[in-house]
């Protein structure tokens, strides 16, 4: 018989035995068809990891040879692919398979292409490149006739489809939303919907296709297209208000029984659809009135028929609930929904409890008193014992901390800390404590317990922010000194404790931390300290368990601490050792340490007392190089680039399509994204601050409401109780002061309540104490004002380096005011001292001049100085007193040709080169079909220049037209020539040089020749387009490059108008219309190139929409708008 | 939306596996086992829904489970999708004593199709299941509900499946016939090195 079925078999005895009974022929084939059954059965059998992974790979290889063999049919194959799908998910690659998986897909019959997709979906992943292969395959079975086969393929579009090719499949797919079966129209939805997800704007001119869906005489097909809608209201709910009508419309059909029976699921009409359209309705309600006005008939009606006490009432009661409280606020509805989240909370089913736990996290900021109300079931699911209700209990703790209750919270969330193992949890809860307790902090010794407590749990899993927020928060300390000193000497003794205790463990982050920490402020102790912790450090520095990272922060803070040292014994025993250290880092640290003792006096000034926050003066601008760096470029170096401009480089060459939704700065501002008010923000370490404030703006508006309902209501009875029992919280003694509503607190079921039940009262009223609720305004307000106790100051370092920035555009002025100016000497030159005082007061206060200089390069900037209006500027056009005629004619053919660019705006002069006997310099004239480049150049000894001339030297990318006659015969002592090029680029770039010499010779001697660069940037070649709306709207649907992005604006932007008047001063953008809160800008690169920015703003967020024909230029259109926004 | 659904056994066991977003090979094998670690863990009454899983997604995240005999049910899912929505999707069982009409979508439609499902039966047919869900959930997003409808969809599958079977298997038939007559090229092939992948299955066709 078969060998390799004797060679599976004698590796299986198992198997083999089974196999032998049936003997003969016929066994095998039962062999071959049900393989996968003995491989798992052998798998089972099997008792070690090791022995499956044997035997996998025995299968593998043998699997390998027979997919591969010609003889095998298409029935082997599938049978095959079942093997190769099984070997996979136990996590062994068959990627040999992957090819005769989408072989399989293309010629087998209905049965074996099945199994074809079915494997290719399996093994494959979207950008698979094997996945092309399939493609023509798709668009075969899309035309079958045959329905399965379209199922098929609709089925595996939606699962994974090449980016690139949906254009290829797209009209295909579009038809099949006409199709006369209800399924296939069904999954054409979903596989638009995968194309929605992965390149929106391919699918951007069918919207009006999924509208047709929604009105689908099938219901299915309708509920289909919902998941599409709740994508994209999710991403902008404003331009779906027009079919709010429509989904309430839908709703209430649903609601009222109008589907036909077999969409009832235990009765209850079509519960998946009426979650999908509560969900739909809630974001579309959000904050606003009109809307919310439309469903609040249908939310009523959804509430009361949603109590059929069956579980998945309860799921749309949830979403109703969600939805009543995420739009406008109607009182009534809030007043059912607070109901229902009682029942949740109260109910004795675990994942309801679960539920209303979450229900409560996300009102509790709008609606306080429900905490309130409910505190008693909080206590008890604070020691329930599933771990995720109690998390639950902690998110919505932290949700109501405040500076009266912090100590008990935080301490709450330790005790959970200590017995929990899993990382997510710990990462998510350290971060949350360490938010907490910087903001409520009630004491030092406190907080240094609380933040060792978060350091040694949270270890070295937690988020790197929260040590390098702490120790800043120690460096810069307070407004108050004593109180800075404190915290800091009191950090400084209780790490000294930690360190005593013998055979302690501490994370690699907290060990780091507290090397700082001593290395900088131990000598706040006493004088001895500094030798005693050199000797604990080095302790620590020779434990092996101890990274060499962490040793690096030792040894730093040995170094520190040396300064102030007497005795050096140890440090110089610590030398020794690790000067011959096999890590070069800590080799060079050793060295450093070294050099720095045998010099005192360096090392004192080096390594000043508490100065870890002052600035040093640092030479940013690197001036020291400047020398260097002429040489290198003289020697033919290329220039610098700076970090941005390469990766946009980078871009624009392997620039293909990028859909991607948000690029990467949008990480950064964390909270931009995030719209939900509820914000079951979990993982909001460092966005939690201003993912708060967020809320809280949000909470202003629909506090009104609520205020009211629960003024009347939830309290007055409450209030008789606690005179009754008020005896108990006074216990808590130190809670006395806290004001009397906070006391307050459900009445309890027996008057004398057992010490246990007391015990939950007093931990109750801790808990949620502040939590008053008549004054829902106040305590969110005052939270604010009263906390904060760490609040950190105000870097002074900001408003340091603000200084020489904010004096650079002054200085730098306004072009057209440099221009002025310039003519007016020219023209004028007996008022020039007037002149000067009057354009200086008008320039000092102009704030708007932060023109395009700032977004140029700062080379450009490098040249004129602040003094550039007293010197430079004046140099250029010095025409001595005593030029003759001549002079003066040239003069005025200057003057003649300089009126003309006048007209258009144009950037600053700026020195290009100079030397004892010329200088030249540049400015940008943007004119409206080119770049003119106008160079001057003035000759400054009293002789006379012979056939000057200035050469640009040939570009890659423009294309330099003359103007002016470059050479002239004779430049006379000290007079000013113009020179004239104008610029055209020809492919796209971001940012480039113009270079050239100027050659003159002196009328004695040799010729001389003067080299310079200008920098050019795709800025300078952009003007505005003027368009209309309808021809935005036509042309933003025609073009294919695209990118949005969320920027968040500073203050000074937060209005759109005000936004887009500094872009079209800074770009040159044309604004097209302002409709609402959306903004449409075009621009054109030279020559023909439109570019159509789109602004929509939500609250401080902006959401920039840019699209153009050419693939470089929404990019770096959307940095440079960027850089404007953010910037200033 | 619905990021992953798994199907393991007590013992981590992978048995049926549906990635709803890309993940690599690796990643895919650790979620499983993450996930099968954050689930084995829990005891019986406590709630279906845990949030975590920090390959997956980590904030954004809920695994909504169900254990049913020897099989964990998960759904990997993210904000968008409803919690008890889902739970009902896999099953609810406590609830529902088994009524005339009830109907309960992912489990219950298996129990249709396989007539009492049961671990083995996910096993040997994966590709079925796979199918089935396929019919259930389309690219992370919930198709179907209604379970008479997804065994509708299935059975009309089938029988095309089976018609179409049966008129391509009579050729492929005559094919293999043919390849038997011409018996003495095998043990050529054999000598090739090829070897065995033909032999094995030749005297099915006797």
């Amino acid at each position: 018989m078969s060998d390799i079925v004797e060679k599976t078999l004698t590796a299986l005895p198992g198997l083999f035995l089974q196999n032998q009974l049936g003997g003969g022929p016929a066994a095998a084939k039962a062999s071959f068809s049900s393989r996968l059954g003995s491989l798992v059965r052998g798998i089972t059998l099997l008792t070690s990891k090791h022995e499956e992974e044997k035997l996998i790979q025995q299968e593998l290889s043998s699997l390998k040879v027979t997919v591969s063999a010609p003889t095998t049919t298409l029935k082997m194959m599938k049978e095959c692919m079942v093997r190769l799908a099984y070997c996979e998910m136990l996590g062994y690659d068959a990627s040999f398979g992957y090819i005769h998986a989408i072989k399989l897909a293309q010629q087998g019959n209905l049965l074996e292409k099945r199994v074809g997709y079915l494997a290719v979906s399996l093994f494959l992943h979207e950008n698979h490149e094997l996945l092309l292969l399939l493609v023509n395959t798709v668009i075969k079975d899309l035309q079958s006739t045959n329905l399965v086969e379209v199922c098929m393929a609709l089925t595996i579009v939606s699962q994974l489809f090449p980016r690139e090719m949906i254009p290829a499949v797209l009209p295909l797919i579009e038809d099949k939303l006409q199709h006369s079966k209800e399924i296939i129209r069904r999954k054409a939805v979903l596989a638009l919907h995968k194309f929605h997800l992965i390149a929106p704007n391919q699918v951007q001119h069918i919207h009006i296709k999924f509208r047709k869906a929604l009105c689908d005489r099938d219901v299915g097909v309708m509920a289909a297209s919902l998941h599409i809608y709740l994508r994209m209201i999710k991403e902008n709910a404003s331009g779906y208000k027009d079919l709010t009508g429509s989904f309430v419309t839908i709703l209430k059909q649903v609601v009222g029984g109008k589907l036909p029976v077999e969409f009832n699921y235990h009765s209850v009409p079509a519960p998946w659809l009426q979650i999908q359209l509560l969900r739909i309705l809630g974001l579309l309600g959000k904050d606003d009135q009109r809307t919310s006005e439309l469903m609040y008939d249908v939310l009523d009606e959804s509430l009361r028929r949603a109590e059929l006490h069956h579980n998945v009432t309860y799921a749309i009661l949830f979403e109703c609930v969600h939805t009543v409280y995420s739009i406008y606020p109607k009182s009534e509805l809030l007043e059912k929904a607070a109901k229902c989240i009682g029942k949740f909370v109260l109910s004795p089913k675990i994942n309801l409890k679960y539920l209303g736990l979450k229900a409560l996290t996300y009102v509790i900021q709008q609606d306080p008193s429900l905490a309130l109300q409910h505190q008693m079931t909080v206590i008890e699911c604070l020691d329930h014992s599933d771990p995720i209700i109690k998390r639950e209990t902690l998110e919505l703790l932290y949700r109501i901390t405040n500076a009266q209750n912090i100590t008990v919270i935080v301490q709450k969330m330790l005790e959970y800390l200590q017995e929990s193992k899993e990382e997510y949890i710990i990462v998510n809860l350290v971060g949350k404590i360490a938010e907490l307790a910087e903001k409520y902090a009630p004491d030092n010794a406190w907080f240094i317990q609380t933040m060792n407590a978060v350091f040694s749990v949270g270890g070295d899993v937690m988020h790197p922010d929260i040590p390098n927020n702490f120790l800043r928060l120690l460096a810069e300390g307070f407004d108050d000194e004593t109180e800075d000193h404190q915290l800091r000497l009191y950090a400084v003794q209780s790490y000294l404790t930690l360190l005593d205790v013998e055979n302690a463990f501490y994370p690699q982050r907290f060990l780091q931390v507290m090397s700082w920490v001593l290395g900088e402020y131990s000598y706040l102790l006493d004088k001895e300290t500094p030798d005693k912790v050199i000797t604990k450090l080095h302790k620590l520095l020779l434990n092996n368990s101890i990274s060499s990272e962490t040793k690096t922060w030792l040894i730093a803070a040995v170094t520190k601490l040396t300064a102030q040292a007497h005795s050096s014994n140890t440090v110089e025993k610590l030398i020794q050792e690790f000067t011959t250290s096999l890590d070069t880092c800590l080799r060079q640290h050793a060295f450093e340490l070294k050099h720095l003792q045998e010099n005192v006096e360096l090392m004192k000034r080096v390594l000043p007392l508490d100065k870890s926050c002052d600035d040093m003066m640092v030479d940013a601008s690197l001036s020291f190089l400047d020398g260097f760096v002429a040489e290198r470029l003289g020697q033919g170096a290329a220039p610098y680039k700076p970090h941005h401009q390469r990766q946009e480089e980078k871009l624009s060459q392997e620039k293909v399509l990028n859909f991607e939704p948000y690029g990467p700065s949008f990480s950064s501002s964390g909270f931009t994204g995030r719209q939900s008010p509820a914000g079951i923000s979990l993982g909001s370490d460092v966005s939690g601050n201003s993912a708060e404030t967020g809320l809280k703006e949000t909470n202003s508006l629909k506090l009104e409401g609520i205020k009211k309902l629960w003024g009347k209501e939830g309290y007055l009875p409450k209030k008789e109780s606690m005179t009754s029992d008020d005896v108990e919280p006074v216990e808590a003694g130190a809670l006395e002061k806290v004001d009397q509503t906070a006391m307050r607190k459900d009445p309890p079921p027996a008057l004398t309540p057992s010490r246990e039940e007391r015990e939950k009262q007093l931990l109750a009223s801790s808990l949620f104490v502040g939590l008053g609720s008549e004054s829902t305004i106040n305590l969110l307000g005052k939270a604010d004002t009263v906390s904060h106790k760490f609040r950190r100051k105000s870097k002074t370092k900001e408003t340091k380096s603000g200084g020489p920035t904010s004096a650079h555009p002054n200085s730098l002025s306004d072009a057209s005011y440099a221009e002025d100016y310039y003519l007016d000497t020219l023209q004028d030159r007996g008022d020039k001292e007037l002149k000067k005082v009057s354009l200086d007061s008008e320039l000092l206060d102009s704030e708007s001049f932060t023109e395009l200089h700032l977004l140029e390069k700062p080379s450009d900037c490098d040249g004129p100085r602040p003094s550039l209006f007293a010197d430079s500027n004046l140099e250029i056009v010095h025409p001595s007193q005593s030029a003759g005629a001549s002079a003066a004619t040239e003069m005025s053919v200057a003057a003649a040709l300089l009126e003309e660019p006048t007209e258009h705006v144009h950037s600053p002069v700026l020195e290009v080169c100079s030397d004892e006997t010329i200088s030249a310099s540049v400015y940008k004239i943007w004119k409206d079909d080119c770049l003119l480049m106008v160079w001057s150049v003035t000759g400054k000894s009293g002789a006379d220049l012979k056939s000057a001339h200035i050469e640009i030297a040939p570009a890659e990318n423009f294309q330099v037209t003359e103007q002016l006659e470059s050479c002239l015969p004779v430049i006379e002592a000290e007079s000013t020539n113009i020179f004239q090029h104008s610029v055209q680029m020809e492919n796209p770039f971001t940012e480039g040089t113009l270079s050239g010499f100027i050659n003159y010779q002196k009328m004695d001697s040799h010729s001389v020749q003067l080299e310079f660069s200008v920098t050019l940037s795709l800025l300078d070649f952009i003007r505005p387009l003027k368009i209309s709306t309808e021809d935005f709207g036509k042309l933003w649907l025609s073009f294919a490059n695209d990118v949005k992005q969320h920027v968040k604006l500073s203050a000074s932007h937060t209005a759109l108008p005000s936004a887009l008047k500094t872009l079209q001063q800074k770009l040159r953008l044309h604004v097209v219309d302002i409709i609402g809160n959306e903004g449409l800008l075009a621009c054109q690169l030279l020559p023909s190139i439109p570019g159509l920015l789109h602004f929509r703003v939500h609250a401080d967020v902006l959401v920039l929409w840019v699209r153009s024909s050419c693939s470089a230029l929404p990019d770096y259109l959307l940095y440079q708008c960027q850089r404007v926004l953010e910037g200033s | 939306m619905i990021k992953a659904i798994l199907i393991f056994n007590n013992h981590g066991k992978p048995r049926l596996s549906k990635f709803y977003q890309p993940y690599s090979e690796d990643t895919q094998q650790q979620i499983i086992r993450e996930t099968f670690h954050l689930v084995s863990k829990r005891d019986e009454n406590v709630c279906n829904f845990l949030e975590g899983g920090l390959l997956i997604g980590g904030s954004d995240n809920k695994l909504i489970y169900r254990h049913y005999a020897t099989l964990y049910f998960v759904f990997c899912v993210d904000s968008s999708e409803s919690e008890l929505g889902i739970l009902d999707l896999i099953q609810w069982p406590e609830q529902h004593p088994k009524q005339v009409g009830s109907q309960q979508v992912f489990v219950e439609t298996l129990d249709k199709c396989f007539e009492n499902v049961c671990e083995l039966d996910l096993i040997f047919h994966v590709d079925k299941v796979h199918n089935i869900l396929a019919e259930m959930v389309m690219g992370g997003m919930v198709l179907e509900t209604n379970m008479n409808e997804i065994v509708t969809q299935i059975d009309a599958q089938n029988k095309l499946e089976k018609s179409e079977a049966g008129l391509a298997g009579a050729p492929a038939r005559a094919v293999s016939a043919v390849k038997n007559m011409n018996l003495p090229e095998i043990p050529r092939n054999i000598n090739i090195g090829d070897i065995s992948i033909k032999v094995p299955n030749l005297p099915s066709f006797k």
